[in-house]
């Protein structure tokens, strides 16, 4: 019973069942094999896929926690994607007889660059929201919109293609065995995790997004604390834009990161956080990007055409949304006990 | 008083829990046609959550509901509306963008070919406000009207769908004299018509003026029923109390001697254009300053201003004698101020965060984001004022929102003097609580002030400021207009108020 009202029992349980559906269909899906000293399975796939959703999704937790939304996560994917490339890029130099590929700038100021700018945006939009009091999910379409046009000035309008092998670590390389890009996503989790239940932040985030008046009163910084959260939320989705333009070995400012502000949000709804604010959960967010994942992969693994791929995961997103509020559950329950009509029950 | 005519509702052993708290144990309540009832308690004893089940808000764990005799359980309060159970509550629950007349008829708009019979609907509407008579314009938006007139456009729509039983939960706390007779009149002639009245509040002259009988409750269980005329004023008070209480305590406060102490915090012409007028006024450390005015006299907003939640544009603010800018509440609470907001729902507490993090959320505040209370050390915390201010509830993570409204007011100040303020101002801590519980917030403020604490106290019941203030500071039209002594009478308040004027 205790097990049941545990906050994560039914995104796990979501999980769980795809995963199962996923093996019933797919008779190798569960099999691991280790070559080269690295993991690897379809369930490794996984991990190393969701990466980028789960990073810019435990982001978006801490700013829906505040009340707020950021619908700019997937223009900021694609900025920071765009300046890491821009900046790496690689040309072929040879040197002593041999060609190799040489970075335009080095490698560790590149990527510094990029989580700046994509702080920078974080920053923008919190300051919109907490200072200037726009409405959260305005002053982020503003980024959302005009992201788009400052990725593609980045990249000149074009496809940048990354030549510079070291990058490629980033999105593609393992470490003991598992894959960098889910290393990373733990590791940035982790960090959260302590710094949300170890320190105050995790209290003053909600009471923030429960009564930002009352918390206010208390002597909170309400809006210090909204601003960071967005700031944080920018950090996020640009270390998912150097997994992603990594992983390509590319940046392409039209299309990196479509659409991911909405997968975000709904890997964070998935997970049990409540878009009205306060109460959140980290781990839902992280296993409501595994479900996105998962569900992606059981998609194709289905065979269904990339046309209809979308409407068969709304359906399927539909249905685990349905299943998870408690409204229809117990609209369901009484259903199925079918209750007397008053007089009688009465009588 | 031969036959015992039936109830028109009888509640019956009506029991109801919320995790592990027992809200209600086996209470019946009687109601006959043609009376004024009157339910009375304390905070916590169960007032709200026996009108919650009655009008089908809650199911109840176990009892009867009976309306005429005929078994009843009510889902919703629709339901219960249908069964002839009509209930207005303290806070007006109608549209205020809709007009008068659709508010009435919200939900059931008389129909001509499929079409709003607006004309038949505003003739309706108009006849049954003159049953209360009340003729204003229906057609205006109901926010237009003030509140007394907004309550009983809601007691018109509950005669408007044929109610046998009328339920007003603490109707008068937001009218002045004038409305509350008018109120009164209604529903005197509504009850001469037959209907039954259940009436809940917490001023006690009331009761004794429009109720014939009272029902009183204690910890969710019932204490009795009585006629009026058999329960006077003290009698009751214990019947809710569960003890005699102690004489009123006269004229406890003792006048400081002046200028012999430094003031803690002094406000020096301090003011805000269109808020609060250029203002003087010195808090003393041990001393309780009591602020009187009438309503928008300026006691809240000078309060605000005080604590940083209003920006001051003129004069100066000296705390200990060095002068500060308090321009945020952090700021106030790094002073050791601490402000008891006038509304505790929306200023005050977090209603989904537990009863444990609402207690320390001032102190963390305080103590900033690194330097972080432990589970073990919040629990502690919370545990002692739990026991030190008798805060009910079921452990300490229970949500705050599902605490009675005293115990949320308790819990405020125990978060606020975990912060071990050095001036606590409280805005309308008695507001909308009963008489035992207003007394013993009155003798915590002494007993705070005793130990050391300054407090500014802010009540819109004269009678209470004088009754614990050692000074009081008297606001008109957002101006200071003068002090006055310890041990001065509410008249000496009203003639200050009156005067220039």
């Amino acid at each position: 019973m205790k097990l049941l009202q545990h906050r994560l029992f039914w995104p796990v349980v979501t999980l769980v069942l795809l995963l199962a559906v996923n093996a019933a269909v797919n008779s190798s899906f569960l099999r691991l094999a280790v070559r080269d000293g690295h993991l690897y399975g379809s369930l490794v796939d996984i991990l190393k896929g969701a990466a980028p959703l789960g990073l810019v999704a435990l982001g978006m937790t801490l700013v829906i926690a505040t009340r707020g939304i950021d619908i700019s996560v997937g223009a900021v994917v694609a900025i920071a994607g765009g300046v890491a490339a821009w900046m790496i890029g690689g040309s072929l130099v040879i040197h002593d007889g041999v060609s190799t590929y040489v970075s335009r700038f080095p490698m560790p100021l590149a990527i510094v660059c990029a989580l700046a700018v994509a702080a920078l945006c974080g920053a923008w939009n919190g300051a919109l929201v907490a200072w200037v009091g726009m409405q959260p999910i305005i002053a982020t379409l503003v980024l959302m919109v005009a992201g788009r046009g400052i990725a593609q000035l980045i990249t000149n309008g074009q496809i940048i293609t990354v030549y510079y092998a070291p990058f490629f670590f980033v999105g593609n390389g393992y470490w003991a065995g598992l894959p960098f890009p889910f290393l990373l996503a733990a590791a940035v989790f982790l960090v959260m995790a302590w710094l949300v239940r170890r320190t105050a932040l995790g209290l003053f985030i909600e009471a923030v997004g429960i009564n930002p008046a009352a918390a206010h009163l208390a002597g909170l910084p309400a809006r210090r604390i909204t601003f960071w959260a967005y700031v944080f939320c920018g950090l996020c989705a640009g270390i998912a834009g150097l997994v992603v333009s990594s992983t390509v070995k590319s940046a392409d400012g039209n299309n990196a990161g479509l659409l991911m502000e909405l997968d975000a949000i709904l890997a964070v709804t998935l997970g049990g956080t409540s878009l009205t604010g306060g109460r959140f959960s980290l781990a839902g967010s992280a296993i409501g990007a595994l479900i996105i994942q998962t569900l992606t992969y059981l998609i194709y693994s289905f065979g269904v055409p990339p046309e209809v791929n979308l409407v068969v995961k709304a359906a399927v997103v539909f249905a685990v949304m349905l299943l998870q509020s408690p409204e229809f559950r117990r609209t369901l329950a009484q259903l199925a006990r079918r209750p007397l009509p008053a007089q009688e029950a009465t009588r | 008083m031969t036959a015992v005519p039936t109830p028109v509702l009888q509640l019956a052993g009506i029991t109801k829990s919320f995790v592990g708290v027992r809200a209600l144990a086996g209470v019946d309540l009687r109601l006959h046609a043609g009376e004024v009832h009157a339910l009375m308690g304390q905070n916590g004893a169960g007032k709200s959550t026996l009108i919650k089940v009655l009008t089908g808000v809650y199911p109840a764990d176990a009892g009867t509901i009976r309306i005429a005799g005929e078994a009843i359980r009510p889902r919703s309060p629709l339901d219960a509306q249908h069964l002839g159970i009509s209930t207005v509550y303290q806070e007006v629950n109608l549209c205020p963008n809709l007009s008068v007349a659709e508010n009435v008829f919200a939900g059931r708009y008389p129909r001509k070919r499929g079409m709003i019979a607006w004309r038949a609907m505003e003739a309706q509407t108009r006849a049954l406000l003159a049953r209360l008579s009340l003729d204003i314009d229906v057609t205006r938006l109901l926010s237009s009207y003030p509140v007394a007139v907004q309550q009983m456009v809601a007691i018109a729509r509950a005669l408007a769908v044929s109610a046998k039983v009328l339920v007003l939960d603490e109707p008068t706390s937001s009218l002045d004299e004038e409305e509350v007779r008018r109120l009164f009149q209604v529903l005197r002639r509504l009850r001469d018509e037959g209907m039954a009245i259940l009436f809940v509040t917490h001023f006690l002259d009331q009761v004794y003026e429009i109720a014939d009988r009272i029902t009183v409750l204690r910890n969710g269980e019932l204490v009795g029923e009585y006629r009026v005329e058999q329960l006077p004023a003290p009698a009751l008070v214990a019947a809710m109390v569960g003890r005699e209480i102690a004489a009123r305590r006269e004229a406890a406060p003792v006048p400081l001697a002046e200028g012999g102490r430094a003031a803690l915090v002094e406000l020096r012409g301090l003011g805000s254009k269109g808020l609060v007028q250029p203002t003087d006024l010195a808090l003393r450390a041990g001393e309780v300053v009591g602020l009187a005015g009438l309503l928008g006299s300026g006691r809240t907003e000078l309060a605000r201003l005080l604590f940083g939640l209003e920006r001051a544009d003129q004069g100066e603010l000296h705390v200990r004698g060095a002068p500060e800018r308090v321009d945020k509440p952090a700021r106030a609470v790094a002073l050791g101020m601490a402000l008891m907001p006038e509304d505790r729902k929306t200023d005050g507490i977090v209603g989904e965060l537990s009863l444990r993090e609402n207690i320390v959320l001032a102190l963390q505040a305080r103590r900033g984001v690194l330097r972080n209370l432990t589970a073990q050390e919040q629990s502690q915390l919370a545990e002692g004022f739990v026991r030190a201010l008798g805060i009910k509830t079921a452990s300490l993570d229970t949500p705050i929102a599902q605490l009675s409204g005293g115990n949320q007011q308790k819990a405020l100040l125990a978060r606020w003097l975990a912060t071990k303020p050095s001036l606590l101002i409280l805005d309308e801590p008695t507001r909308g609580i009963d008489v035992a519980a207003k007394q013993e917030v009155m003798d915590e403020i002494l007993r705070l002030a005793g130990e050391g604490m300054a407090v500014l106290f802010i009540s819109s019941e004269i009678d209470e400021v004088v009754r614990v203030a050692q000074r009081i500071a008297v606001l008109r039209d957002r101006r200071k207009v003068g002090e006055l002594p310890a041990g001065s009478q509410e008249h000496d308040v009203y003639r200050m108020i009156a005067e220039e004027s």
